[in-house]
């Protein structure tokens, strides 16, 4: 309707809200295989991977292409954050038990070779984390100023039973978060302005295919749908969620686990959390009668220690998302582009 | 941290709020004539009102509406076009993350930022400084906002700033434009809700004046839940008893007298001149300007801008069908411009009000500014 593509693409086209969606279904949709028939989940269903039928089992396959500045943060690195973001992408689609992964670098000139010890270090401590391996690779170097540092892209491949997508929701399914939300985000962004306030502030980022694996396991088929809160936050997430579920949200603002410094800092910046990124979370839509069963599964492992009921879908205002303040309601929308610190 | 956990205690409790809430309900209906329209000036009220859904709960009979309180919206067209110039010329430009999308006559900064210019988000006047201190190329800092941020840039420019820091002044003050509102010939005003942070600093003694010639009631609020709530209620029992003074319901910040060392520096650091704001009217006394004895660090002064450039750009032909002015000037809501939440959104604004966080077209497109959200679906996620 109102989502007309911009001649030159700008960053917001990357920060995971509507705006990208339009580019990928009006630029890279165009022409490509259409919906498959057989069940297969393919690339018209954006979903955060494809499901391929492979005899009486699923592969499932993801892709991801990391750059973030700076490239170490609070909490982790660009090397952690390109495992956990793949890992996570699989788990998603409830694959948790990782085939096999690949890593392609892109260097600038003149980067360290010090830095990229230390990001493969961590590329190696998140795959034992994770369970995972990478079985295939490529480097490349780019001439001084032509990429910022470095480019990391992962795909992952993993073997599942069982398919979860993002759009099984129906009215009355319980929402639930794995833990904290806006740590990775903020945490981010406080460094790269200079704030000053990233003090406590610490990226969430972790592979979380096995904190998954615990909540699937709690109550076999119970858990319809799965997503990960990264670029866009909750926010994106849940309207994503709800456009293709066929849906409205109805959020509780005071169930939603945030901690003190990430609430300080989205109040000093007015910057909604709902609206900034997690690398080590998901949002799971699970049967009413098996909420409480998935959410003590998610509470006994250490990843999921702050998982929370934070909301249900309802048949009402199909596709948006409304937050229950306790003094009153809102919509919550989708930010545009990266979110700004406002004036005051 | 344990600050924030008491004050969330304290002035975030649902329960006490629902009981303001039917306070406030009865308190309208013993005004006996529906609606009830009063106004606050500040973009930090509708924030915080739309943030916590406060408008889904409010009665129906009451009308709160949001004046010129948003310091990006009334910023006027040429004073932006400066601000873009002087990017297009080469100069760094440092301002307020909010300021960057607004239109100018044809362009804003964020579009001479795509042209090659440098613009520099900053979060303070203090942070513009310590960029200016890292270089020795001229840093102009792009200054927006009223009395609240004013004051901190006369205090950077009363700090000895480094000589390659010069200040844009389009900062504004208040209490002018508030006269500007209640002399509006279809003004439904019955009282005014006003700032807490700004009197902070100007004291409320400042609304003395005003409510005696326009005999009209002001409260002074603060901005959690429970501060608005408290400040509507006895807003409305002043129109409904007919009395018209000043109340001070932020009394934890807020004295008669104000900041006094405050004051005292802003008034040191600017004048006050008449000047336009975006959609509103001339102001007088409503634009604060460098003094003299400050030319040395005053943009206008020092660089040639050029604003002819910017004229071969002819301005969008939407902005004739724009009603932000009437909606600042609180006599339209954003739901009776045919061109909100259309050809007019927050990722292709047509007017300031789309563009800033505390324009009331944003705030209304972001968090919704109906009350009909309420009333479906519990929510028992506790």
């Amino acid at each position: 309707m109102r989502s007309v593509l911009d001649e030159r693409i700008t960053l917001k086209y990357g920060a995971g809200g509507e705006a990208m969606r339009t580019l990928i279904r009006q630029v890279f949709l165009d022409g490509m295989a259409p919906a498959p028939t057989n069940g297969d989940i393919g690339l018209a269903a954006m979903d955060d991977g494809a499901a391929l039928r492979v005899g009486d089992r699923w592969l499932v396959v993801t892709t991801d292409s990391h750059v973030i500045h700076p490239i170490f943060f609070p909490g982790g690195d660009i090397g952690r954050l390109a495992v956990s973001g793949t890992v996570n992408d699989l788990a998603m689609m409830g694959a948790t038990d990782v085939l096999a992964l690949t890593c392609a670098v892109i260097i600038e000139e003149g980067f360290p070779r010090g830095d990229l010890v230390r990001i493969q270090q961590s590329i190696r401590d998140t795959c034992a984390e994770a369970g995972a391996s990478i079985v295939a690779g490529d480097t490349k170097v780019m001439g001084r100023g032509e990429l910022d540092g470095i480019v990391l892209n992962t795909t992952g491949i993993a073997l599942s039973d069982h398919v979860v997508p993002d759009s099984g929701l129906c009215a009355e399914d319980v929402l639930i978060v794995t833990g904290t939300l806006g740590d990775h985000g903020m945490a981010v962004m406080a460094r790269r302005h200079g704030l000053a306030l990233d003090a406590d502030l610490r990226s969430d980022v972790a592979p979380i295919n096995r904190l998954v694996r615990a909540a699937l396991d709690a109550a076999p088929g119970a858990v319809v749908a799965m997503k990960d809160p990264t670029r866009g936050g909750l926010a994106s997430a849940l309207h994503e969620m709800a456009e293709k579920s066929g849906v409205g949200i109805l959020l509780d603002e005071l169930a939603l686990p945030i901690t003190a410094p990430v609430r300080a800092a989205s109040e000093l910046l007015g910057i909604d959390p709902l609206q900034v990124a997690n690398e080590g979370k998901a949002v799971l839509g699970v049967r009413p009668e098996a909420a409480e069963a998935v959410l003590a599964a998610l509470r006994a492992h250490p990843l999921g220690r702050d998982a929370a009921i934070v909301g249900r879908c309802v048949a009402e205002r199909v596709g948006t998302v409304v937050l229950d303040t306790g003094f009153g309601r809102r919509l919550v929308t989708e930010a545009e582009g990266e979110p700004l610190p406002r004036i005051c | 941290m344990t600050d924030a956990g008491v004050t969330e205690l304290k002035f975030r409790d649902p329960v006490r709020a629902r009981a303001l809430e039917e306070a406030l309900a009865r308190a309208v209906e013993a005004v006996g004539r529906a609606p009830v329209s009063v106004m606050h000036v500040c973009g930090s009220h509708e924030q915080a009102i739309a943030r916590f859904g406060l408008r889904a709960a409010l009665p129906r009979g009451l009308n709160v509406i949001m004046g010129p309180g948003c310091p990006v919206c009334i910023t006027d067209v040429p004073e932006v076009d400066e601000g873009v110039a002087l990017a297009r010329q080469g100069v760094r430009i440092a301002t307020y993350g909010d300021m960057v999308k607004v239109p100018g006559t044809g362009m804003s900064l964020a579009d001479a930022q795509a042209e090659g210019g440098r613009i520099d988000v900053v979060y303070s006047v203090a942070q513009a400084v310590e960029l200016a201190r890292q270089s020795d190329e001229p840093l102009v800092f792009f200054a927006t906002g009223f009395e609240t941020t004013a004051v901190a840039t006369a205090a950077a420019v009363l700090q000895d700033p480094p000589p390659n820091f010069f200040v844009l002044s389009a900062h504004k003050y208040i209490p002018p434009v508030m006269e500007i509102v209640a002399e509006m010939p279809d003004t439904r005003v019955e009282g005014f809700l006003a700032a807490g942070h700004a009197a902070t600093i100007t004291g409320w003694g400042v609304f003395e004046p005003f409510v005696a010639r326009h005999r009209l009631p002001v409260v002074v609020a603060g901005f959690e839940p429970l501060d608005i709530l408290a400040g509507l209620l006895k807003l409305i029992e002043l129109v409904r008893d007919g009395r018209a003074t000043v109340e001070n319901m932020f009394p934890r910040c807020v004295t008669k007298a104000g900041n006094l060392r405050a004051q005292e520096q802003l008034w040191r650091v600017f004048r006050p001149i008449g000047g336009k704001w975006r959609g509103i009217a001339h102001v007088p006394n409503g634009n604060l300007r460098l003094r003299d004895e400050w030319a040395y660090l005053d943009a206008r002064k020092r660089f040639d801008i050029d604003l002819r450039r910017l004229w071969d750009h002819a301005p969008p032909a939407l902005v004739d069908a724009c009603i932000c002015g009437d909606i600042m000037a609180g006599i339209k809501a954003p739901t009776d411009c045919a061109l909100f939440g259309r050809e007019c959104v927050p990722h292709a604004p047509v007017g300031a009000c789309m563009v800033s966080s505390e324009g009331t077209c944003k705030i209304w497109h972001q968090y919704g500014g109906h009350p009909e959200l309420g009333g479906y679906g519990a929510v028992c996620a506790r």
